[in-house]
């Protein structure tokens, strides 16, 4: 009893005397600028959250006395109770001048935060505040033109099905993860017809949404029985939609079990090492670039607040220090679908081939983009369907 | 008398400091075994939940919602109920707090719409923990497993809504419903992160707790039934009856949580609006031994775990889930002290 209470006596003792003792943060010099980078999942998720965490380490190596203090698994499930203003609060106290928010999903406390606090800068990835002036003058957005890489990794998809079945795993329903699947379909729809010169009927494509970014037990849709449902009914390549890897993963284990299929993970360059013997390919962000140049125009106080919607260096896609979207091969792909792939890539790039040219047609067969023209950005940005083609629901029933 | 409570006060300290002695020199091994300074871990911790007035605001943010539901929890606990079904209790409050803005955002008159949110969130609130009482006194379930089910529906309650009816436009995700235009948030003071109309109704919530439970026939009732049913039963007394009435007002207190939830935190409905709030709840009453006046500070130490927990990942690069060792171990640690402490009494 008396020990007890000793044991009890000393730890408060010591959680005090550590909290004085504790320096805190080295005292920042002129040169020193400090971000803060909120990232929804885990920071080595091998996806989303993974790939916007090296660009953070790419800021701290490109630029002098760059600083990142970053917090991960910043979700409601995984931190009950925790909100964006509060983060930001933190973030700030510990000199933050400059916080970078990486998911939707913090849309709405982001721009509660940039109001909170006017004298420091806030980027929301993938967001569009900026275009749509609902945001204040100190909060700017990023996202890659993923289209792109969405567009190469249909393609791969779409020269490497032997059932002509493709499924797609996708996260929430909105207008990027509408854009997003839609850009799949365009490219495996191109293969299929225009390479293989296969009937554009005999192309299944489907989307299964699973209500998040990534698992959350109870919540969403479980990803991995998502992707064995797919290689169960006979779709034989899952190219993934969402933040995390469970796609590969599960193609790897359908490989072990004898099975012919293949999968494509997404946002970060590394994702094939999980499972390298179905990996066909993966399109990725490179956020590195995009990050300096923000950060810089806060340094210098050349802010603005802008929306920047970065695409690939087309002279070299997969170049770290010039290209926003990637796509890197996966060990899995012919050499046959690699030439192709590279050609395809060619003829995006010098605008010969144009995947979102009309005539497309949403789901509903209401028009998209008519006979003659193309898509503009905006119309891609608030894509409203999944297009005609396309299995899978477009919005919420 | 004054001797007895002595007593009581030295055990509850003591029950506490073995509590967190036993949880933080588990996790003080942890976090040696994966090579991080544990002084340093502790020190954010405590420099991250009450360093400054930003961070204390921050504290008595979560506090609120503890208190509340504790507070609530000490009726049930009293009449000898086990309500878990507190966390379910909280999603109905939310949700009914979230029904009343929908529809009122169109009527008008925010103060108005705001009243009635919460006493929307009461009553369902109450409604869904009269739904464990009846199952209870009339079904016969035991209320740790009808509030366990109730728990389970609730969840799916708000994650159909979310999904379904409450979707945002064109959107389907589990991110949450449209946030509320900026007069439906319960109000506050430039620059505070804490609605001071929150803290006042925490504080009035304990004081009422106190005042009820102290002095009224409900807290009379409660207190006799708890101790003895058979006998308050041949006193004249209704157990049946009370315990709904207990179940009642734990529930009202832990629907106006979740309300707060809304109004005051997310501006919106979330699936996770609840926060385990309640779960945190049903820990601190254990931990304050059922009395209402270690509620306060027991509910403050418990949010400044949560808040400055978040110190870790930022500040030290500690893998993120070693906030939640700390919270895990000190639950097991409640749960083992408290065994400890029902055989020490046992045996005296």
């Amino acid at each position: 009893m008396h020990g007890k209470r000793v044991w009890g006596t000393w730890v408060l003792v010591v959680a005090l005397v550590g909290a004085l003792l504790w320096p805190g943060m080295a005292t920042a010099t002129d040169e020193d600028f400090i971000f803060g980078l909120l990232l929804v999942g885990p920071y080595n998720d091998r996806g989303w959250s993974q790939a916007h965490y090296e660009g953070g380490l790419y800021v701290q190596e490109k630029v002098p006395g760059a600083k990142m203090i970053y917090i991960d698994k910043v979700n409601p499930a995984d931190r009950p109770g925790v909100t964006i203003p509060q983060l930001v609060d933190d973030l700030v106290s510990k000199g933050a001048k400059l916080i970078i928010a990486n998911s939707d999903d913090m849309k709405d406390g982001i721009r509660e935060a940039a109001l909170q606090h006017p004298d420091v800068y806030f980027v929301h990835v993938s967001g569009d505040d900026a275009l749509s002036g609902k945001g204040p003058a100190n909060l700017a957005n990023i996202m890659g033109r993923m289209e792109y890489g969405k567009m190469m990794a249909g393609f791969v998809a779409g020269l490497t099905t032997q059932t002509g079945k493709i499924g797609y795993l996708g996260p929430l329903v909105n207008e990027e993860t509408r854009r997003l699947a839609a850009s799949t379909y365009l490219g495996a729809r191109y293969a299929w017809t225009k390479v293989r010169k296969q009937p554009e009927d005999k192309l299944a494509f489907r989307v299964t949404w699973i209500g998040f970014w990534f698992n959350i037990p109870g919540v969403t849709a479980d990803p991995t029985q998502v992707a064995q449902n797919f290689f169960n009914s006979g779709y034989d390549v899952v190219v993934s939609g969402i933040d995390t890897t469970e796609a590969l993963v599960v193609a790897g284990q359908k490989r072990k079990e004898g099975k012919k299929v293949w999968a494509i993970p997404y946002d970060y360059a590394g994702a094939c090492e999980t499972a390298p013997d179905a990996c066909l390919g993966v399109p990725y962000y490179n956020w590195g670039p995009g990050y300096v140049r923000l950060v810089q125009a806060a340094k210098s106080g050349q802010w603005k607040a802008q929306w920047l919607w970065l695409g690939p260096d087309w002279s070299d896609m997969n170049n770290k220090d010039t290209s926003a979207v990637g796509f890197v091969p996966g060990p899995a792909l012919s050499d046959q679908a690699r030439k192709a792939l590279d050609a395809f890539v060619a003829d995006l790039g010098s605008g010969k081939v144009n995947l979102f040219a009309g005539p497309l047609y949403y789901q509903d067969g209401s028009v998209f983009v008519e006979a003659g023209k193309t898509a503009s950005d905006t119309d891609v940005w608030y894509m409203k369907q999944l297009l005609q083609g396309m299995e899978g629901q477009s919005s919420a029933q | 008398m004054q001797r007895a409570k002595g007593i009581e006060v030295k055990s509850v300290v003591v029950q506490v400091a073995a509590t967190l002695a036993l949880a933080f020199s588990f996790t003080t091994v942890v976090v040696l075994l994966s090579g991080e300074p544990p002084l340093a871990a502790y020190g954010h911790i405590v420099a991250g939940s009450v360093g400054s007035w930003l961070k204390v605001a921050q504290v008595l943010r979560v506090w609120v919602p503890l208190v509340l539901c504790s507070c609530g929890l000490l009726y049930t606990f009293q009449i000898g109920l086990w309500n878990i079904g507190v966390e379910g209790q909280v999603i109905l409050g939310a949700i009914a707090a979230t029904a009343v803005l929908r529809w009122g955002a169109a009527v008008g008159a925010p103060t108005g719409i705001l009243s009635l949110s919460l006493l929307a969130a009461m009553g369902c609130g109450g409604l869904w923990a009269l739904a464990a009482g009846i199952l209870k006194t009339r079904g016969g379930v035991n209320e740790i497993f009808a509030g366990l089910g109730l728990n389970f529906v609730a969840v799916g309650i708000i994650l159909w809504l979310i999904f379904g009816p409450w979707k945002r436009p064109g959107i389907a995700s589990m991110s949450g419903t449209e946030p509320f235009a900026r007069e439906l948030w319960l109000p506050t003071v430039a620059g505070w992160r804490i609605s001071p109309y929150a803290l006042a109704a925490a504080l009035g919530v304990l004081v009422l707790t106190w005042w009820t439970l102290k002095y009224t026939r409900v807290g009379l009732a409660c207190r006799a039934i708890g101790r003895n049913p058979h006998a308050s039963f041949l006193l004249g007394l209704r157990p049946d009856r009370w315990m709904l009435v207990a179940m009642m007002l734990a529930g009202g207190l832990a629907g106006l949580a979740g309300a707060y939830q809304v109004l005051a935190v997310y501006h919106r409905l979330i699936p996770a609006i609840s926060s385990n709030y309640g779960y945190l709840s049903l820990l601190v009453v254990m931990l304050a031994n059922y009395r209402w006046v270690w509620i306060p500070p027991i509910a403050f130490f418990f949010a400044a775990l949560n808040v400055g927990s978040i110190q870790l990942p930022m500040m030290l690069q500690m893998d993120s889930s070693l906030a939640g060792v700390i919270q895990g171990s000190l639950v097991l640690a409640t749960l083992v002290v408290h065994g400890w402490a029902r055989r020490r009494q046992r045996a005296s």
